[in-house]
């Protein structure tokens, strides 16, 4: 698909409850590179390969979970079309000026009928990601300096109304359905999987009593030896493991959930599979939701459905 | 390394935990139940414990769960918690256990 309108994840801001841990934690044992601090206290950070300024960013708070989630769209105009498209809808949107985050441009803000914060935004410093855009090599020292994702991916969301979410995603921001999980009504989703990419999933969403709670923020990596050497990097730094390395039957992704020093569910992935706006969607039932979830076990565990932040 | 006795009350089970780990990360690494587990960073709740006897160490733990009257009557979250003597703990923290009641939960709204 040609993508012309939203293009993909760009930040995710984090709230934590102890700073200079969480810059620690990212940073050292996530890999992540430290862009920059601003006057409100936020951290930016970037994965090694992300040529634009922050992909993460924390903030100090009194309580963990997830203050914004933002997506790139290709230019200015997408960005004044979209903002239009979104009021028309019935959905208030709100500016925020260029430069209130690092090296970002200016960012329309809206709620979504589960509480949570989307951001859209065009513009953000490229400030490449350490190799030259003439003759590069194939990756950096950066790549090997801890779990050193590729990009920050997608998040899960879990809130009341994914349904109305899964409206304006669909029908205002181009966002097209590629897994779901049906209650046992057979009609009622339980979770969705959205893409606005070629990617099995750019956001995704569970049904839960609480608004506005984050599930997960997820990193990408290239391989499962990757992600194999992500959980010794965990064990070695007494990371909170939730669970894995395992696979997703959605997506069909390898993984590893884990929790920030904050409490926070992150995850690191390799794979999944590529998708296209000609492909249906795929269905999971209530009776095999454990393996669409985690496909080895082929059962949740205790805290998938109820430990969010 | 000193370790301590913790007794969860509700059930009666009783566990040693070392100084320099969590209440819950003691509980778990004996595979110990009693507590309920979930991000183990203080984030989340569910662990949340009400420390009937006994002294211990704290750090910062989520406002969402823990107020600063709780956190001073000894309402605390297990994962932030390490004993410096011996603990008598009973559970506060209610952890949804099935996919059926939290998607009901979610349905009923």
């Amino acid at each position: 698909m040609a993508m012309t309108g939203v293009l993909r994840p760009g930040h995710a801001v984090v709230r934590v409850l102890d700073l200079e841990e969480s810059v620690d934690f990212y940073g050292r044992v996530m890999g992540l590179k430290e862009t920059g601090r601003d006057k409100n206290g936020r951290v930016y950070f970037k994965c090694w390969d992300e040529r634009d300024h922050n992909s993460f960013v924390i903030r100090k708070a009194d309580r963990a979970g997830l203050d914004a989630f933002g997506f790139k769209v290709r230019d200015k105009a997408t960005l004044e079309k979209l903002d239009s498209d979104l009021k028309a809808y019935g959905v208030a949107t709100e500016r925020m000026p260029a430069g209130e985050m690092l090296e970002t441009g200016e960012r329309v803000r809206f709620q979504v009928p589960t509480g949570h914060i989307i951001e859209l935004y065009a513009d953000k410093k490229d400030v490449g990601n350490g190799m030259p855009y003439v003759n590069p090599e194939a990756w950096t020292p950066d790549a090997e300096k801890g779990i050193a994702p590729i990009r920050m991916d997608h998040c899960l969301i879990y809130g009341g109304d994914i349904d109305g979410n899964r409206k304006i995603f669909e029908e205002v921001l181009g966002f097209s359905l590629v897994e779901r999980v049906k209650l046992e009504d057979g009609v009622t989703d339980l979770a969705t999987w959205l893409t606005c990419s070629t990617k099995a999933h750019d956001i995704a969403m569970v049904r839960h009593a609480e608004d506005g709670k984050l599930h997960h923020v997820s990193f990408l990596l290239d391989s499962w030896e990757r992600v194999l050497r992500a959980a010794d990097l965990m064990s070695m730094n007494r990371v909170s493991i939730d669970i894995g390395p395992t696979r997703h039957g959605v997506t069909r992704g390898t993984t590893i959930y884990f929790f920030d020093p904050s409490g926070n569910r992150m995850e690191t992935f390799c794979g999944g599979y590529q998708w296209y706006p000609d492909m249906q969607p795929v269905t999971w039932t209530w009776d095999e939701v454990g393996a669409g979830v985690f496909y080895h076990d082929r059962k949740l565990n205790e805290r998938f459905l109820s430990v969010v932040t | 390394m000193a370790a301590f006795t913790v007794t969860i009350e509700d059930t009666g089970e009783t566990y040693r935990c070392p100084d320099y780990k969590t209440l819950l990360e003691g509980m778990e690494a004996l595979a110990k139940k009693g507590i309920p587990v979930g991000c183990r960073g203080g984030g989340c709740g569910v662990c949340k414990v009400e420390i009937v006897a006994g002294t211990y160490s704290k750090r910062v733990m989520s406002r969402d769960h823990v107020s600063e009257e709780e956190e001073a009557a000894h309402k605390v979250l297990a994962c932030r918690v390490k004993p410096t003597s011996d603990v008598t703990l009973r559970v506060l923290g209610k952890m949804k256990k099935n996919v059926c009641r939290d998607v009901n939960a979610a349905i009923a709204e």
